[in-house]
Formats: structure tokens, C-alpha cells, sequence
């Protein structure tokens, strides 16, 4: 699932605020967990799941045909950020949480912080499944804690360079594969008159995928509290390298996902675009005049040779807390994201690129693309996914910290202020953000 | 969606008898009011003229005027709209109508029962209920979901139709038209009249009163009927089945999944403009009503 850090309302904003006033010290990120048994219920069990995936329905049919006796019903509302979240918080605290729901990784602290999730490491198949899943992804289900679990990884956005392989061949400029090739590219492309790719103000997850290719990370959970750092070694590498391209005007900074974004992929404006798996879709759908003239190659590297990839975007299904049935629900959500039939729907219905290792060998994975010119783009992807560094860790309060970043972004792009500058007031927010919500902070 | 001017209950000024207003004033005030209607309009031609096209033509040709198979485009986009999902958006409608025809219609009878009494009948702490009742108006909807919501949450009655009906039939705005409206209306004499001849309170009501107070009734409903149908924020709090959603939980859900499914664009563009047909029809249709109440109140 891709993550559009979407704009919230102001009003959804506001209730958030009251809501977590209400919660605020109840959250205990260092406790130590506790695996309640898991025990399947003696009677037929009926469980809800909301989602927003689209087609989940569908994949929830089949299990309901084999499982009578745990029906599931697929409740579907808008994306988290753009309320979904919300609404589990209202719901946890009135207590009538659905048993299921979908998280986003970066969502995920924020719900373990605030006491959402239900520990299913000692349900059945649970607490051994790390090896069926892409190391990065299981990291982000147990935040590293012994005898946790607290979602199951549904799909994951490995990252990769979409590129006019086209344009790069009638201009005669390599395909970069470091960044200071990149940079290189982009002075050329600047001359024929295009741009090498947009910057995205709001794209702050984009950004941190950046940031977690190069090494860096933004977020650690001690045993005595959280460590912010949006402004380490490697973030601040990756803020001054866009800094310098925003400066030459050598990328340009249309809001992304946009119409004029669209179009301006569409008529060949954009050359090339690092992006997430699920951006294969984006591409096809919102360029369809240059089919046939993509190709996908590795993320340019900081360092020659290397191969590290990022991620962008990516979600698992979690038990929510207050659930009466974790046993029951912890055994779907674990069909959901492993077998292989549920897994193929999920894509065909969903477009999820599935975090389950065995996943990258789906049929529709396999075999030429035509939209990339009859290139395999999948194995690209399917590399790039064992390339992305599994310690990443994402803050509890990520909405916040995109809001803070992305408005930075912002004066950064319009020349008041620089990209660095955004970070350093990115991370202050963050810190005060954590602090008003009585979440411990190491300085 | 648009919220549409909100008529104003109160009679028109008469048109000024002195000197002849200036040519000048009249055409900076017609200027004015040109400039205004094009900013309200613009948006809803630029809904029209969208909903006439598919997926790569929205951004590619001019967006304020239509390509060449404009009508077959639109047939084609109306029909999708309504087939997508079963059709799960002529659900929503039906789910918005009932929500806001239903609220809107017994919130009139509501508010305007309430303002009737406040206005006509003397009792102790009248105005102290008056004014509880305008300081409602003062707290916006918003503020109120999330404790509506936990209060819904303890009597189990969240996800249901009631979690956005109930709240719905409330109107202090209204309450306090009707009262204004009432006490400038409707003649205590008349009233005792009424009593004189042997009607009952509430059948005075229903027959005499309500009678005339029917322009600000049919201003409640209106104003009612458009606050309920562009109703966003309570509906996405309280509902989790797709089935229950209002038109515009609806459409903010598919938006919400554009990136994921592109073919939801088109739809949510013409369902925006399905969406503001009603309360285009409401207007228009209720209108009628409302102005000659106007013109009754101005000749007297």
C-alpha cells in the first residue's frame, strides 16, 4: 500500500489532539510485553476486519468458504491518514476496536505506543513466521522486542529508478546508477529542457526512504525512551544533495500524485522517477501515452558498487487490542498475508506487493512487462527488496512529523529556508510532540 | 461539494425611494455581485465540463471547455459510476436522501415547535433555555463528534443509521429562526382567537401557525437539509459499513483511493456532480415558497 501522507483535515487534526489528550501517559513504549495465551474459542467465531485496500473483499471470500466457523466481514473506509487512524483510536477508546485492521508501518508505533495493538506472538504459527517474511517488514511487527508480535506484514514498497529509456538514449546519457551520476543526468536533462524528476514537498515518507537507503535512521526505541534523529549524518547527505539539485532548478516541484503531475509524466517532462513497486500502476495509469518506453534499474547508490535499496510505503494487518477472539483473528491474518492464492487476489484486486518472501514468486511477477518495454521490472523490485536495510524504525507520531517536515519542505522549495533547516525543525517538533504526549524522549 | 447561499429569512430592504442611486454605485454594486457569481460558478462549470471526460483527457485538454464526444464521454462515465461496485453509489444517495430529507424534515418540525413555544408562551426560564439553545449555535458540529461518538459507543448504537440520524434532527440555528420568526409573525391575537374558538394548543399549531411561519420553515429545511447532506465529519467518525455511508463519506473514500485505482478519478468527479443535483433541485423547487413568503411580509 502506498502511503500518501495525505493532508488531514484541520478538524481531524483537532479531534486527534483531544483524543490523545485522553490517552496521553497511558502509553508505556518500554513495557515489557506479554504474550497473553492464545486459545481458539470452543464456538463459531465472527470477526470484522476494515481495510482499504480495494478487492478485499474478495480475497476474504475465499477464506470465508474454507473457515465457516471464523467468518470474517470486510468493513472498507478511506485511507489511514485520511481517517481510518482516527477512527481506531475513537474506537479503542470506546472499546469496539474491529478484531482486524490494516496498519501502515509508520502508523504502527503510533498504535503500540498508545496501547492499540494485541500481542499474538503466542498464537499458533505466530510467533515463529518471521522466516516467511522479508526481514525489514517482520523488524516492523515486533519493534525488536523478545516475545512480541504485533502485526502480521501485509505489503511492502521496495524502491527502485523509473527512467524514459527512451529520451536517455536519443539525449546519449548513461543511465545513472550512483548519485553524483544522477546530478550529472540532471544538468543534461535541464538542457534538452525537461526535468530529471519532481521533488515532492508532501512526499515525506518518499524522502525518509531516501534517508533509510543511505543507512541513516530517524527513529530508535531504547529501553528508556525514544531517540529522534532526523538530522544525522545520512539525512543531512541526502537534504543537501536535493538542496543543491532545487537550487540549480535542475528538478521540478509539482505536488505530487497531482494532475499536472500526471501530465507532466505523461508529456515526457519527467525522465525519471525513484519510486516504490506499486509505482509501476501509477505510471500506466496516470502516463498512459508512453507505454512501452519505461524501463526500471536500481536505485543510484551513494557508493559505487553497492547495491542498497529503500522502501516506500507498505502496510500489515494487526490485532487490535480488546479483541475477543486474537487467536482467531491472528490465524486469518496470517493466511491473509502467506498464502499464496490469497496473496495473488490481493495483487490482481489491490495491486499489494506482498511482504511474504515467497511472494516475489507469484505469477504475476513473472515474465516481461509491456508498459517497460518488455523488460522483467519485477526482478528489479524483487532484488531491491532484500536490499532494503531491516533496521529502520518509524516514530509513534509520524503524522505529526511528515506535517512538521513536509511544511519545511515547503519553504524550502519556495527559497525561504533549506531542506536541512526543514529536518532540524522537523525533528524539535517531534520532540515536543513526543513530550506533550508524555512519551519518554532521550536528548 | 458546495454549500449553497443560505436564503435569508428576513424581508428584503425596500428599494430605497430618495434620490436615484448614481449609475455609478449601481454598476461597482452589479460588478461586485458579476465577480462573486463567477467565483461560485466557475467550480461547478468546471465540474460539468470534467464530468465529460475520461481518465487521460481530464488533464490533457482545456479544463474549462469540452472535447469533441463530450456527450458519449458523459454517458459513458454516468453509466460506469453506477455500475461500480454493484451500484454502491445510488446506496449513497439513497443513504444522503434519507439521512437528509428525513432529519431535515422532522429537525424543521422540531425547531420549529421549539421556537414557536420559546416565542408565544411565558414560563419561567424561558430565556434561560433561549439562550442554552443560541449558545448551541456557537459550538460548531465538529467539536461534537467525538464525544457523540463515545457516547454513541456506550449504548451500542454506533455504525448504525441512527449514529448520523439522531444527531441530525438537532437545529439551534433553526430554534432560533423559528423564534424570531414566530414572534414577528404570528399575532398573539390570532392565538386567542384560536383559543376562543375552542382549538387546542397544538392543533393552533399545526393549523394556524405553522402556517405562518411557513417561510422560515421551508428556510429551516433548506438550511437543514444542505448542513446534513454535506454532513462529513460525523458519518466518518461513527460509520464503518460502506452501506451506510452518506454520498459524501462515499466520495471521500473513493478519493482517498484514486492512486490505487485510477478508474475512481471519473467517478468521483461526475458522483460530485450527481451529488449537487438534490440540493440544486431543493433549491430551485423550494424557492418558490420562500420568496413569496418574502413578498407577503414586505407589502404590509
Amino acid at each position: 500500500m502506498r502511503m500518501h501522507h495525505g493532508k488531514t483535515t484541520a478538524a481531524v487534526v483537532m479531534v486527534s489532539a483531544l483524543a490523545l489528550a485522553g490517552c496521553a501517559g497511558g502509553g508505556d513504549s518500554s513495557g515489557a510485553p506479554e504474550a497473553a495465551a492464545c486459545e481458539p474459542s470452543s464456538e463459531p467465531v465472527e470477526l470484522t476486519f476494515t481495510t482499504w485496500v480495494p478487492g478485499m473483499d474478495e480475497v476474504v471470500k475465499l477464506w470465508n468458504e474454507e473457515n465457516p466457523d471464523i467468518q470474517v466481514e470486510v468493513q472498507t473506509g478511506p485511507n489511514g491518514n485520511s481517517g481510518t487512524y482516527q477512527n481506531f483510536f475513537n474506537q479503542l477508546q470506546a472499546g469496539n476496536a474491529p478484531d482486524l485492521g490494516q496498519i501502515e508501518y509508520d502508523a504502527l508505533p503510533n498504535f503500540r505506543v498508545q496501547d492499540g495493538l494485541e500481542n499474538i506472538a503466542a498464537c499458533e504459527g505466530v510467533g515463529n513466521a518471521g522466516d516467511q517474511f522479508i526481514d525489514w517488514t517482520w523488524n516492523q511487527v515486533t519493534f525488536g522486542e523478545e516475545d512480541a508480535v504485533y502485526a502480521i506484514p501485509q505489503d511492502s514498497g521496495p524502491m527502485a529508478l523509473f527512467y524514459r529509456a527512451d529520451l536517455f538514449e536519443q539525449a546519449g546519457i548513461e543511465v545513472p546508477t550512483t548519485w553524483e551520476e544522477y546530478a550529472t543526468a540532471a544538468e543534461q536533462i535541464r538542457e534538452e529542457g525537461a526535468y530529471i524528476t519532481n521533488f515532492p514537498r508532501s512526499d515525506v515518507n518518499w524522502f525518509a526512504g531516501l534517508v533509510w537507503q543511505a543507512g541513516g535512521e530517524w527513529f530508535s526505541s531504547e529501553d528508556d525512551g525514544w531517540e529522534v534523529n532526523l538530522t544525522g549524518e545520512e539525512s543531512t547527505q541526502v537534504a543537501e544533495y536535493w538542496q543543491g539539485l532545487l537550487e540549480d532548478d535542475l528538478v521540478s516541484t509539482l505536488p505530487s500524485f497531482s494532475d499536472e503531475w500526471n501530465a507532466s509524466f505523461n508529456e515526457g517532462d519527467q525522465w525519471t522517477w525513484v519510486s516504490a513497486v506499486w509505482g509501476t500502476s501509477t505510471l500506466q495509469s496516470g502516463a498512459p501515452d508512453t507505454a512501452g518506453k519505461w524501463a526500471v534499474a536500481p536505485m543510484p547508490q551513494w557508493d559505487a558498487g553497492q547495491s542498497a535499496a529503500g522502501n516506500w510505503g507498505g502496510s500489515s494487518t494487526a490485532v487490535l487490542k480488546g479483541s475477543d477472539h486474537p487467536y482467531e483473528a491472528s490465524q486469518f491474518a496470517l493466511w491473509l498475508n502467506t498464502d499464496p492464492e490469497a496473496l495473488a487476489l490481493a495483487n490482481e484486486l489491490g495491486g499489494l506487493y506482498p511482504a511474504a518472501s515467497a511472494g516475489a514468486d507469484l505469477e504475476a511477477f513473472a515474465g516481461e512487462s509491456e508498459f517497460f518495454g518488455g523488460q522483467a521490472v519485477y526482478d528489479v523490485f524483487a532484488e531491491a527488496s532484500e536490499n532494503v536495510d531491516p533496521e529502520f524504525t518509524w516514530g509513534p507520531t509520524m503524522t505529526q512529523t511528515y506535517t512538521d517536515v513536509s511544511d519545511g519542505f515547503g519553504a524550502a522549495i519556495g527559497g525561504e529556508s533549506t531542506l536541512t533547516e526543514a529536518l532540524q525543525r522537523g525533528e524539535q517538533q517531534t520532540i515536543d510532540a513526543l513530550k506533550a504526549q508524555s512519551i519518554p524522549v532521550i536528548e | 461539494m458546495t454549500t449553497a447561499a443560505v436564503p435569508q429569512s428576513a424581508p428584503e430592504k425596500p428599494r430605497s425611494r430618495g434620490p436615484r442611486q448614481s449609475i455609478m454605485s449601481r454598476s461597482a454594486a452589479m460588478l461586485i455581485m458579476g465577480v462573486f457569481t463567477l467565483y461560485f460558478l466557475t467550480p461547478i462549470w468546471w465540474l460539468l465540463v470534467t464530468s465529460t471526460k475520461s481518465g487521460g483527457d481530464i488533464t490533457g485538454t482545456s479544463a474549462l471547455w469540452f472535447t469533441p464526444d463530450s456527450v458519449a464521454t458523459f454517458f459513458t462515465n454516468i453509466t460506469g459510476l453506477f455500475a461500480y461496485e454493484n451500484g454502491l453509489f445510488v446506496k449513497w444517495l439513497l443513504n444522503s436522501a434519507l439521512y437528509a430529507g428525513v432529519g431535515a424534515f422532522l429537525g424543521t418540525i422540531i425547531a420549529a415547535m421549539c421556537g414557536y413555544a420559546l416565542s408565544k408562551y411565558e414560563f419561567k426560564g424561558r430565556e434561560a433555555i433561549f439562550n442554552v439553545v443560541l449558545s448551541g449555535v456557537l459550538v460548531p458540529a465538529t467539536a461534537l463528534a467525538l464525544p457523540l461518538f463515545l457516547i454513541f459507543s456506550e449504548v451500542n448504537l454506533t455504525n448504525t443509521y441512527w449514529a448520523v440520524f439522531l444527531p441530525s434532527l438537532v437545529s439551534p440555528f433553526g430554534v432560533y429562526l423559528a423564534r424570531i420568526y414566530a414572534a414577528a409573525s404570528v399575532p398573539g391575537e390570532l392565538l386567542e382567537a384560536a383559543r376562543l374558538d375552542g382549538s387546542g394548543e397544538v392543533r393552533t399549531f399545526f393549523t394556524v401557525s405553522s402556517r405562518l411561519m411557513a417561510p422560515a420553515l421551508v428556510t429551516i429545511f433548506l438550511f437543514q437539509f444542505v448542513t446534513i447532506w454535506n454532513n462529513f465529519f460525523l458519518p466518518l467518525i461513527m460509520l464503518r459499513d460502506q452501506a451506510l455511508f452518506p454520498v459524501t463519506l462515499g466520495l471521500y473514500a473513493w478519493n482517498s483511493q484514486i492512486s490505487q485505482i485510477p478508474e475512481l478519478r471519473t467517478f468521483v468527479i461526475i458522483g460530485a456532480l450527481v451529488s449537487i443535483l438534490p440540493l440544486i433541485i431543493a433549491f430551485l423547487g423550494l424557492q418558490r415558497f420562500w420568496s413569496s413568503g418574502l413578498g407577503a411580509g414586505s407589502v404590509k
